[in-house]
């Protein structure tokens, strides 16, 4: 059985769909990439999972359990944790205030803590004091990464989290998952980026206009199947 | 030296007022929300350690710990259950329930306690002062500017030391992206109007002991409250405190040039500010 799944998962903006019976299984220890162009509904997706759009009980199932209607802090506090599309650390925080709120509340247990954050990402234990929202693009999205971590969560969901930064940061960033895979969370990682998205997942799911057009690994996947499946046959 | 005196006086008036403030300004800045009742409340908590000296004969400064914790329920289930409501990307309706709130507080006053002034019973103490050269400083006016100071500097070290006040200052920067960190908005909301109120109950000890209080007199302290949040800076304790002392300070000055100016001069402070600097005087950069 999948740690986490989605079936038939819809979402609505007002009277905007946004996703029309969404489909997708990540397994224990797997890591599982959503590409998709803009617009084609990643991040409702990764809303819809992580308890900000609230949906019916069974359109997501976590370990078993029906967790669609739960609210975003109980999601979170049973282990689903999500770096947001566009970093959204908090401008009163500092660096290592931002990553302490990953653990508000309650005593976690596992790999990661400010020590091993800090490991991971040297530069941040090197700025822990500076307001979060006074560093570059590439350490807010470090910043991001390790807040989530700090949960020591089974599932990290990461939302676009090569957004807006240049290839060479991208490149120190997507460094990291491996050593997040090797800590033992399981994750769906959305990407525009197909090549750095193919480099670190398992399985890969295409989306277009609110719907899964294509899934499958990367090496069974042609660069025409993923074509058209992110621009449509048409194209 | 009159004026010297005048001076001191103002400072420590403008410690009650920022009493008055502090709780609206921690409720304004952590959630943008204005409560229009505060100056109720302010009186209800006045009622609350007058019922408390009265039934038990307990001193006022030993209710006043009794009423805190009842006032923090009272805050905690005010915003949990009513104002978290209210609570959108629009500002009117926050208002409309608050002014509501506040008009059905008078009432319910007005038909509990009748509409006879009130006071706290004094003792030695609250009649005391102190010399200091050859100016005599009241004791309660000390104490409540003490109290004032505390509550402030209490207020920060909750802000930047503690847990909670992380989670407090994550949420008033982006509640929905708290929520992904396991924070339940509603409930840090609920929380910071409960210790609102408890710093409402210690402002109400200080309203009660210094002066007569009515069912009527919640808007005006809401306004003196107001006044000091806004010339401070929205948000900012340490603004609200230096807002009170400046109402205070203009409210003792013009009652010694003329004593029907004193209300007057608070007001025009307020004006003068709010010309020179529509942001108050320590606006938070994000707001």
């Amino acid at each position: 059985m999948a740690l986490l799944q989605t079936q038939g998962l819809v979402a609505h903006y007002g009277d905007f769909q946004a996703l029309f019976g969404v489909d997708i299984a990540l397994n224990e220890a797997e890591t599982v990439a959503i590409i998709g162009a803009n617009g084609a509904g990643k991040t409702t997706l990764m809303r819809s999972i992580a308890g900000v759009l609230r949906n019916a009980a069974q359109a997501v199932t976590y370990d078993g359990t029906p967790i669609g209607a739960h609210p975003a802090d109980e999601i979170m506090a049973q282990g689903v944790a999500m770096v947001p599309e566009g970093r959204k650390l908090f401008p009163s925080l500092s660096v290592e205030e931002n990553l302490l709120i990953g653990t508000y509340g309650r005593k976690v247990e596992g790999h990661w803590n400010l020590n091993t954050v800090y490991d991971l990402f040297p530069i941040l234990g090197e700025r822990r004091h500076n307001p979060g929202t006074a560093l570059s693009g590439g350490q807010q999205q470090m910043v991001a990464i390790g807040r989530a971590l700090m949960s020591n969560p089974r599932v990290l969901l990461c939302d676009e989290i090569s957004l807006g930064l240049a290839p060479v940061v991208i490149k120190d960033i997507y460094k990291a998952i491996p050593q997040i895979k090797a800590a033992g969370a399981s994750m769906i990682v959305v990407e525009q980026d197909i090549a750095q998205a193919m480099a670190v997942a398992d399985r890969v799911y295409c989306m277009m206009e609110g719907r899964v057009t294509l899934s499958g690994t990367p090496d069974t996947l042609s660069r025409d199947d993923i074509h058209n499946a992110y621009f449509g046959a048409s194209h | 030296m009159i004026w010297v005196d005048t001076l001191l006086q103002g400072i420590l008036l403008g410690g009650l007022y920022a009493l008055f403030a502090s709780g609206l300004s921690l409720v304004f800045g952590i959630m943008r929300l204005v409560n229009l009742a505060h100056g109720d409340l302010i009186v209800m908590a006045a009622y609350l350690i007058l019922v408390l000296v009265t039934l038990l004969g307990l001193s006022p400064f030993v209710a006043v710990l009794t009423a805190m914790p009842v006032m923090f329920g009272i805050g905690w289930g005010l915003q949990k259950f009513l104002l978290n409501r209210t609570l959108e990307d629009d500002i009117l309706p926050p208002l409309l329930v608050t002014f509501g709130l506040s008009i059905a507080l008078q009432n319910a006053l007005l038909e509990g306690f009748s509409a006879d002034s009130q006071r706290l019973p004094t003792n030695a103490l609250t009649t005391a002062s102190v010399d200091v050269g050859p100016i005599a400083l009241g004791v309660m006016p000390l104490l409540t500017f003490a109290s004032a100071v505390l509550v402030i500097v209490g207020l920060n070290q909750l802000f930047y030391r503690t847990e909670l006040g992380r989670a407090f200052r994550a949420t008033s920067d982006d509640a929905t992206t708290a929520s992904l960190m396991g924070i339940k908005p509603a409930n840090i909301f609920a929380t910071a109007t409960g210790i609102a109120l408890v710093i409402v109950t210690i402002a109400a000890l200080y309203l009660g002991l210094r002066a007569n209080f009515d069912p009527n007199i919640g808007p005006a302290r809401l306004i003196y409250a107001f006044e000091a949040v806004i010339i401070g800076g929205l948000g900012s304790l340490w603004g609200t405190l230096l807002g009170g002392i400046i109402i205070g300070v203009a409210q003792t000055v013009g009652a010694a040039i003329n004593p029907e100016w004193q209300i007057l001069a608070g007001h025009v402070a307020f004006l003068i500010v709010l010309l020179v600097r529509p942001r108050g005087l320590f606006p938070r950069a994000n707001d």
